[in-house]
């Protein structure tokens, strides 16, 4: 090992820390895009490291012509989808992202069985068994993330409902024996480029039957289990190929994505497990129905909505998944501006699952402007319903719904927001369709609840025009 | 087990922990960012990738080391630039101040 092997490795182990301090920084929303950046910089230094590397051995003009290529198609792709893709589309931009992370993590597996296979000596078992999980998770990955980003984007091949495929489990469970007999031909009898590449395809289309069933409300999840998946699959290109630094980022991001995937599946009182076998139902307005039995649902007009609005003192707004559908962020916002012009007191509640992920309501509300110490967590607002004199909840549902305080139904136990504690209590909502749960929310039957019934972009724009003429 | 591979494995499971340690500090509201900003750190795998092109001897080889370099540029620098946009939204902005957290305790207290 000579000084530039020394060198090239303490920059791996730099970018190594850039990214872990990278993800530290990003625990706090002052210090979160520093964060990134430093994370940033730790891979150029990692990427650049191996540049030298390279030329040091003598990278051939067909290596440097190939690595040139990619890099300018890939990453002149991804910097223009990057920069040009509305922030509601995101989540299905960060699936995309992942899916090409995990496919070229299998491909350095397949890469280097080829070549295993091609040499004169039999693999080594420990290789064959990190090539094989490499290949087998990078592959599910790679195929799972797109028909995800295909869900988000409501493509036609892949909707948004789930999709049930014919012997669902028993496809499954056959898809999952064909790759353990695989492999185990793999380890045990003798290497096989066919066996490999049996490997590959029924991986690939393990991850378009595992993701096809699943609803398009618990695509965040999934998103986040696959992301996990993608950093597992580039530690396990680390083991193969022997190279640390692909070892302790993909270890960082599997260990990421499976904590994040709990919170998120914890959030919605789910397991894991239960999204990906495929629970209830499917999304919004997909169960239609009246009103909920026992109960009257009060319908409002937009100037009674507007006048209770305009002569609050304290309103909390609680934004859900149908004003990321409608994208009526900035609608929401003019709203809440024009009521703090006229002396109003305007608070976000965000619920850890509002929107299409954790988070992605203060995206898009950061977005449309709206002050980030006005976004209010669930723990923190919580306590401040008794005091409000209206919560107007734009598309939010199940995440409002008191039944999840008793036990025996589908939200029984998930952390809701004390919505129904406020004065009064508006619900902008198109229809009285039920939310992913696929329960009757019994906020709506309140005697202090009324329903303004219309699209959240449409009803929002309709009270802004209200308020302005009170 | 060789002993290279032993200190891999060293490596992967301490790095692991390293994971859950870190990750699990950080705020609802910050997860789709720390999503995004995770799955920009997997692009790791172009290194890996452009390792792979070094030893390519033929067009197939060529081929699989030319889609997965793309792949990994892809996810490199779409995850961070992706992620910067939705972190450039936190910003802080001259806007009307929230309750203090001084008075909310006290109300919180009251209540």
């Amino acid at each position: 090992m000579d000084a530039i092997d020394i060198l090239v490795r303490l920059a791996w182990l730099a970018g190594a820390v850039g990214f872990v301090i990278g993800l530290i920084r990003m625990n706090s929303p002052a210090t979160a895009r520093n964060g990134n950046l430093l994370s940033a910089a730790g891979m150029a230094v990692a990427i650049g490291a191996t540049g030298i590397l390279i030329l040091r051995d003598g990278g051939d003009a067909t290596a440097w012509l190939i690595i040139g290529a990619g890099v300018l198609v890939g990453g002149g792709l991804g910097l223009y989808t990057a920069r040009t893709v509305a922030m509601t589309a995101m989540p299905q931009l960060v699936s995309l992202f992942n899916a090409v992370g995990g496919g070229a993590a299998a491909l350095i597996g397949i890469d280097e069985y080829i070549r295993l296979v091609n040499s004169p000596e039999a693999a080594p078992l420990t290789t064959t068994i990190f090539v094989v999980l490499d290949i087998v998770i990078g592959s599910v990955t790679f195929s799972g993330s797109l028909i995800a980003s295909g869900k988000l984007m409501g493509l036609s091949i892949t909707p948004s409902r789930p999709v049930m495929i014919p012997g669902g489990q028993l496809v499954t469970l056959a898809l999952a024996a064909i790759v353990v007999v695989s492999a185990g031909y793999l380890f045990f009898v003798e290497d096989s480029l066919l066996v490999m590449f049996v490997i590959v395809a029924t991986a690939l289309v393990f991850g378009v039957t595992m993701t096809l069933p699943i609803g398009g409300a618990d695509m965040p999840v999934v998103i986040s289990l696959l992301n996990s998946f993608t950093g597992t699959a580039v530690a396990m290109a680390g083991f193969v190929i022997d190279n640390v630094v692909l070892i302790i980022a993909g270890a960082l991001v599997g260990a990421s994505g499976a904590i994040l995937t709990k919170l998120m599946a914890d959030a919605m009182n789910r397991s894991v497990l239960n999204i990906m076998i495929g629970g209830f139902g499917g999304g919004e307005g997909t169960v239609g129905g009246g009103g909920p039995e026992g109960g009257t649902v009060r319908s409002i007009g937009v100037d009674d909505a507007a006048i209770q609005l305009a002569y609050a003192s304290s309103v909390i707004i609680v934004p859900g998944y149908g004003l990321a559908v409608a994208q009526a962020q900035h609608a929401v916002r003019e709203l809440a501006d024009l009521l703090e012009d006229r002396g109003v007191n305007v608070n976000y509640a965000i619920h850890p699952v509002a929107g299409r992920m954790p988070g992605h309501m203060n995206v898009l509300l950061a977005e449309a402007n709206v002050p980030y110490p006005q976004l209010r967590e669930m723990e923190d607002i919580n306590p401040e319903f008794e005091r409000a004199d209206v919560a107007l909840v734009v598309g939010a549902n199940d995440v409002t719904n008191p039944a999840a305080r008793r036990s025996g139904n589908p939200v029984s136990g998930m952390p809701i927001l004390d919505v129904d504690h406020a004065k009064s209590i508006i619900v902008i909502k198109r229809s009285m369709g039920r939310g992913y749960a696929g329960i009757d929310n019994e906020l709506y039957v309140n005697p202090k609840t009324g329903m303004l019934f219309a699209d959240a972009k449409q009803g929002l724009a309709d009270l802004v025009a209200a308020v302005k003429a009170v | 087990m060789t002993d290279p591979l032993l200190t891999n494995f060293i490596i992967f499971v301490l790095a692991i922990l390293c994971g859950f340690a870190v990750i699990s500090k950080v705020p609802a509201t910050l997860h789709t960012p720390l999503m995004s900003g995770a799955n920009s750190i997997h692009g790791i795998v172009l290194v890996g990738s452009m390792l792979i092109a070094t030893s390519a001897r033929d067009p197939l080889g060529y081929a699989i080391a030319l889609v997965a370099v793309a792949f990994s540029a892809m996810n490199v620098v779409g995850g961070y630039v992706v992620t910067d946009r939705m972190l450039q939204m936190f910003r802080k902005r001259g806007a009307p101040a929230p309750p203090r957290p001084d008075q909310v305790a006290a109300e919180q207290a009251e209540g």
